[in-house]
């Protein structure tokens, strides 16, 4: 691709949300002043220390940051290879990145005075930390989920249940994230008087792939300050998941302008890349949906075509638009990992690291098992251990039980 | 650049009465049934055309318009098709204007340029694109109105009169006003509320308004008739060729005259209305 390199990859988007023809704001008219709220209190939030303070005393005490980059010498041995560390996503409250994003959103909402959130979520992991803010803060949530991930994550459905959330399983189109997404955006026109939209990815119209990204930067600007506290440098690749992308962006974002840092993000890529798959670079092509253009599986006519993966967080026929541009100008290797390869993946991190992965970050893992023994033994390559199996053990246990018999 | 659109409102305001403007969706239940469908609705009293072009995850309408999509698609409906229906339309309608309703993807995807040339000849009047605000009037707005097309914007309730100018700067044609904050299909509006709205934005533009969103009866029709210079019903129309289709969801004998029959009461509702105010 024939693009010019910008002079800093971490200066998107423009004043209109784009990052080069990526992103923008394609909604319908009703969203578009809110659109425009959000994006003055947002402005307004990152200039005034007291949001920051606020945000910092709940992330320590609350969610239980900073999370542990910790080496996987087990992983590393058994590899061969690169020194692997894992970047501990799955200790936080609520059992993965989601609710980094979910606490910045939240204070925002608190400031613009709404009472009631909505949020879409996939393997749950995002419906499970909004359900949980809004208990802590006492707000009023409704939660969108494909009837399909509902069957599939069914531990994560109960406790936000618990948490006091309202689960509205969605029966329209696919039945997953999608049209979870496409629900929560008619609720939103509805009920945009008193109602903020938690979006639990880096996609979504503009302002949102920017806060969910600064949000989530957190976890690359500690990576960077805990490898220098251990190694004493940079490290030399990182390696993440990708649903919509907010986990990986999250890392790979403090990393953009450091040239010697390889990454990768991880598609899903199902039951292989010629059959169904939910991975939007290597199989998609630009389009726009959910308020931005980016790359989507779809058709000849622009149909949306359905995605698949195993895990429920990463089956999405798109990705995040800052994804798309860091594709599309070469900075980001964007692979893929089939379901096949992240069962393989969840069952080898378990049994040698005592640490059970959620399905998703398995995707991740799955691509580690190929590049690490790939590099020298002083090569230091981060993974984003973006969420804990606890969710994803009923389905696994199915799958892994019907595989042996 | 007059329009089939700015020619049949003029004709309206001569003859002192408020526009009926029907929607289906392209291609529902399939590509036959729906020319038939939309040639019937000029002799059944629909003096503007709002054609749908049926788009997978269609986030401003409800269910009824969605199912409808998907029959569409599911019979192999594409943009394509859709422009070949208006061609066919055109073979004997020359004056009734008729509006594309959608979402910009397929667009997008088929080429703008191209689109809108192949639209233009097909006898495509105007575009009403619901997720491309004029933040994004770059991508499609601007090329339409170039091309020769008008470009109706959607104005809400959340419209403030801060934003309107914005909003109906590179509006022609009409003015869609939909009169609740809500998806297709939801509770109908307040004709007294809806006239206020009117009258606050014909405060910014000599544009005729329409207004949409949760019309379902003859008498709603004319209330609203009676505050604005169009009323537009989709969703009845949509779930009364929806209730005459058979159980695998094909078109039957009776399908054209149910959405005709609709469309006919309909219009009397709004031809018995009171001329608007000026
Ligand atoms: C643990 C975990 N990782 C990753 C994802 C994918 O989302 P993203 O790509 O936005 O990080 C999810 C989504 O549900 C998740 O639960």
């Amino acid at each position: 691709m024939n693009i010019a390199k910008p002079n800093s990859y971490r200066s998107g988007p423009d004043e209109r949300g784009h990052f080069g023809i990526f992103g923008g704001r394609f909604v319908a008219e009703t969203l578009m002043p809110l659109i425009l709220d959000l994006e003055k209190a947002y402005t307004a939030a990152k200039a005034d220390p007291a949001f920051q303070a606020e945000m910092n005393g709940y992330l320590k005490n609350y969610v239980g940051r900073p999370s542990p980059l910790y080496f996987a010498e087990r992983l590393t041995e058994h590899l061969g290879g690169a020194k692997i560390y894992l970047k501990r996503e799955e200790l936080n409250h609520t059992g993965s990145h989601k609710v980094n994003n979910v606490l910045g959103q939240i204070m925002l909402a608190r400031r613009m005075g709404k009472k009631r959130i909505i949020a879409e979520t996939g393997a749950g992991q995002h419906g499970v930390a909004t359900a949980t803010l809004c208990a802590r803060f006492g707000l009023e949530c409704v939660v969108y989920m494909g009837a399909v991930d509902v069957e599939r994550q069914q531990p994560n459905v109960i406790r936000m249940e618990m948490l006091g959330a309202k689960v509205n399983p969605v029966q329209s189109g696919t039945r997953t994230l999608k049209d979870a997404m496409n629900e929560a955006l008619r609720d939103w026109v509805t009920n945009v008087h008193n109602t903020f939209y938690c979006i639990g990815t880096v996609a979504g119209p503009h302002p949102y792939p920017t806060l969910v990204r600064d949000f989530q930067s957190i976890i690359g600007n500690e990576t960077k300050v805990q490898m220098q506290e251990v190694e004493g440098r940079l490290p030399d690749s990182l390696v993440a998941c990708i649903g919509g992308g907010s986990n990986a962006m999250g890392l790979f974002h403090p990393f953009l302008d450091d040239s010697t840092v390889e990454i990768f993000g991880v598609e899903a890529a199902g039951h292989g890349l010629t059959q169904l798959h939910a991975a939007s670079i290597a199989g998609g092509r630009p389009g726009v949906l959910h308020g931005n253009r980016t790359y989507l599986l779809m058709d000849a006519d622009g149909q949306i075509q359905d995605a698949h993966s195993i895990s429920a967080g990463l089956d999405y026929p798109g990705i995040g638009p800052e994804h798309s541009w860091l594709h599309e100008i070469g900075r980001v290797n964007y692979l893929s990992a089939t379901d096949d390869e992240a069962l393989a993946a969840f069952q080898l991190l378990s049994r040698l690291e005592g640490i059970i992965p959620a399905l998703e970050p398995a995707h991740a893992i799955a691509k580690v098992m190929e590049l690490a023994p790939k590099r020298p033994k002083d090569h230091l390559m981060v993974v984003n251990l973006s969420g804990r199996g606890d969710k994803d053990v009923p389905q696994v246990g199915d799958i892994l039980r019907g595989k042996t018999k | 650049m007059t329009t089939r659109i700015d020619t049949r409102f003029a004709e309206l305001k001569k003859a002192g009465r408020s526009a009926f403007v029907t929607y289906v969706m392209a291609g529902d239940p399939d590509l036959t049934t729906s020319l038939n469908i939309v040639k019937a609705l000029p002799k059944a009293g629909a003096d503007v055309i709002e054609l749908g072009i049926p788009f997978t995850d269609p986030m401003a309408d409800g269910p009824s318009i969605q199912a409808a999509g998907l029959r569409a698609l599911k019979n192999g409906m594409t943009l394509k098709k859709t422009l070949e229906l208006v061609r066919g339309f055109r073979e004997d309608d020359n004056v009734t204007p008729l509006v594309l309703m959608g979402y910009y993807n397929p667009i997008y995807i088929y080429g703008v340029d191209k689109f809108l040339a192949d639209a233009k000849t097909a006898g495509v009047d105007g575009l009403i694109i619901v997720d491309l605000p004029p933040e994004e009037d770059d991508e499609l707005c601007i090329p339409a109105l170039k091309a020769g097309l008008n470009f109706i914007r959607l104005a809400t309730p959340t419209t403030d009169d801060k934003r309107l100018p914005a909003v109906l700067a590179n509006t022609s044609g009409f003015v869609y006003y939909v009169s609740i904050a809500g998806i297709t299909g939801a509770a109908a509006a307040d004709a007294n509320a809806v006239g206020e709205a009117v009258a606050r934005i014909k405060r910014h533009t000599k544009l005729p308004i329409c207004v949409g969103f949760g019309i379902r009866t003859p008498q709603a029709a004319r209330a609203i008739a009676e505050k604005a210079d169009g009323s537009v019903v989709g969703t009845a129309l949509v779930d009364a060729l929806k209730n005459s289709l058979d159980a695998e969801g094909r078109a039957t004998a009776k399908t054209v005259n149910a959405v005709a029959e609709l469309t006919a009461s309909l219009a009397q509702g709004v031809k018995g209305a009171r001329q608007a105010a000026e």
